[in-house]
């Protein structure tokens, strides 16, 4: 069941120092606060740490434990499984399909999609919908900037994302216990939401399998089967596209899936949450602490109905 | 037919007493009890160095419990493979499985309020009230807690056979409690706790008596001949059994 941390994909040699890294961290954040050039993302990391409920801190989730637990069914349900089946996950080539509503649809090479963008560094918050979470500095950039490279068409609402489906590479995947492929979808405001990001990278490394290469959604104030890893399709549809877990069970998963501390999973609570690498439950934060930038997106709507 | 009937022949010359003194039997009973325990020393040492994984809460929830209720179905299996087997000896570790699966489930229990709730009463109430799978779980710990208490043979003489027999039936439902708890915690793969609940299926099915398997001792009982209960009193806990040791 249980695999030895420090597994042999990386040399725990190899891997930056936490001290160090958030030092540097520091330095740059520190370094950008003045800076006209980081205003734009001094907002990002608002509310680490401090703001509403953040009095306990927000450090870095260690880089080895982002790799070794793993919420990742397409490698097996066991949180060990992503990081032991899926260490020869090949990502080259890699083509993602682009239709439906949009000028730009077509196959492309990944190479080519992401060409244009600079990855950037997020440091975020996940929230899992089973009341655990991590903090990680994620590589990547807006999802706005491919969208508005793809020219969605004005009567697009929605977009969705297809995870790669290919039993021979993902082992979870033989075994029905979801309705493969995995499919997500945003809302178009969501998804051209300055926060929302497409992940390359974490700890400046490129992802690894378990963490759903070569491109995956990152939506920080969602539960975290939203960001949706190894896209192979992104369409802009009208309607609310299908999501797997919604469509597993639709009482226990919404579309919206906002983390919010009011509204309980059936099944357990959600008004706390456990920080990996710590004991004793933190209180959870409405939207994942990112209300501030996204709740105006939900005002008017009863977020109890829309879960 | 036949073979029953040589089964019981044999069980039959098994049970008479060799007339030259045997080495001394097996201590099965203290065997069970030292490998029940094997899993509870490995989740020590692998909590003591740091070998729970990512999650060490979640990791020590998930063995204590998966353990309880394995032990507990190994405990309900012990009399279906002695009656299957003829092999009466048997049922020495059928105690020492009971107990150790009560352990297991009740240190599942400490950790869960513990530490994965951190002693916040009201999660803890409203867990158990409003969460059908943690509603499963804390009945079956509930069941469990007489049985554990009455589990020294001083309790089978206090509360006499048939009275200690009745209570302990209660093992069919907490165990069928632990099997639902599992499935109804489980987010999509269902399989393993499926395999739980047809094993402990197959377990009680194996518990209606068949008259064919009905101890030659005891068919000329009437209560266990004209009884037609699915499950009478003789062919569940045998409490003489435990002092036959």
């Amino acid at each position: 069941m249980l695999i030895k941390r420090g597994s042999d994909q990386i040399p725990s040699s190899e891997i930056t120092p936490e001290a160090a890294y958030l030092n540097r961290r520091q330095f740059i954040e520190q370094a950008g606060r003045g800076a006209a050039a980081f205003a734009a993302g001094a907002p990002l990391l608002a509310g680490m740490g401090s703001g509403p409920g953040g009095q306990q801190s927000d450090e870095l989730t260690p880089y080895e434990d982002i790799i070794n637990y793993n919420s990742y069914y397409k490698f097996g349900v066991d949180k060990e499984d992503p990081a032991r089946y899926a260490r020869d996950f090949q990502t080259n080539p890699w083509q993602v399909v682009v239709d439906g509503l949009c000028n730009k649809g077509g196959t492309y090479d990944l190479a080519d999609l992401v060409a244009p963008f600079t990855p950037e560094e997020r440091v975020y918050r996940l929230r899992c919908v089973e009341a655990w979470s991590m903090v990680i500095p994620w590589q990547g950039f807006p999802l706005r900037d491919l969208i508005n490279r793809l020219e969605p068409t004005a009567s697009a609402r929605y977009v969705a994302f297809q995870t790669l489906h290919d039993p021979e590479r993902m082992m979870g995947q033989r075994s029905r216990i979801l309705d493969w492929p995995y499919r997500e979808g945003l809302r178009m405001d969501e998804a051209m939401h300055p926060l929302t990001i497409i992940a390359v990278g974490i700890y400046d490394r490129p992802l690894l399998g378990q963490n759903g290469p070569p491109i995956r959604l990152v939506v920080p104030w969602k539960y975290g089967f939203k960001s949706i890893k190894s896209i192979v399709k992104i369409s802009f549809v009208e309607e609310e596209p299908p999501t797997t877990w919604n469509m597993m069970a639709p009482h226990e998963y919404g579309f919206y899936a906002n983390v919010n501390p009011e509204v309980d999973h059936p099944r357990w609570s959600q008004a706390r949450e456990r920080r990996v690498g710590e004991l004793r439950p933190r209180p959870t934060l409405m939207f994942n602490g990112y209300g501030d930038q996204v709740a105006s997106m939900y005002s008017g709507m009863d977020l109890r109905r829309f879960y | 037919m036949t073979q029953v009937l040589e089964r019981a022949a044999s069980a039959g010359a098994r049970g008479k007493a060799p007339p030259t003194p045997r080495r001394r039997p097996l201590p099965l009973g203290t065997i069970a009890t030292v490998l029940a325990l094997v899993p509870l020393a490995n989740i020590a040492f692998d909590t003591a160095t740091g070998g729970l994984g990512v999650e060490p809460v979640e990791a020590l929830v998930r063995r204590t419990g998966w353990w309880g209720l394995t032990l507990l179905v190994a405990t309900l299996s012990v009399t279906p493979v002695r009656r299957l087997t003829g092999w009466n000896r048997i049922i020495q570790i059928r105690r020492p499985l009971g107990v150790t699966a009560f352990v297991y489930t009740l240190l599942h229990f400490v950790i869960y309020v513990a530490i994965k709730q951190w002693f916040a009463l009201s999660y803890i109430i409203e867990d158990i009230l409003e969460r059908p799978f943690i509603t499963a779980g804390f009945a079956a710990l509930c069941m469990l807690v007489p049985l554990a208490a009455t589990s020294t043979r001083n309790s089978i003489r206090r509360l006499g056979g048939k009275r200690w027999q009745r209570l302990h039936r209660l093992v069919y439902p907490a165990a069928m409690l632990g099997v639902l708890h599992y499935y109804w915690l489980v987010k999509a793969d269902t399989r393993p706790p499926l395999l739980y609940a047809a094993i402990l299926g197959t377990l009680l099915l194996l518990r209606l008596e068949l008259p064919g398997r009905v101890p030659a001792r005891r068919r000329s009982s009437p209560t266990a001949v004209a009884a037609k209960r699915p499950a009478p009193p003789s062919s569940l806990a045998l409490p003489e059994n435990l002092d036959g040791a």
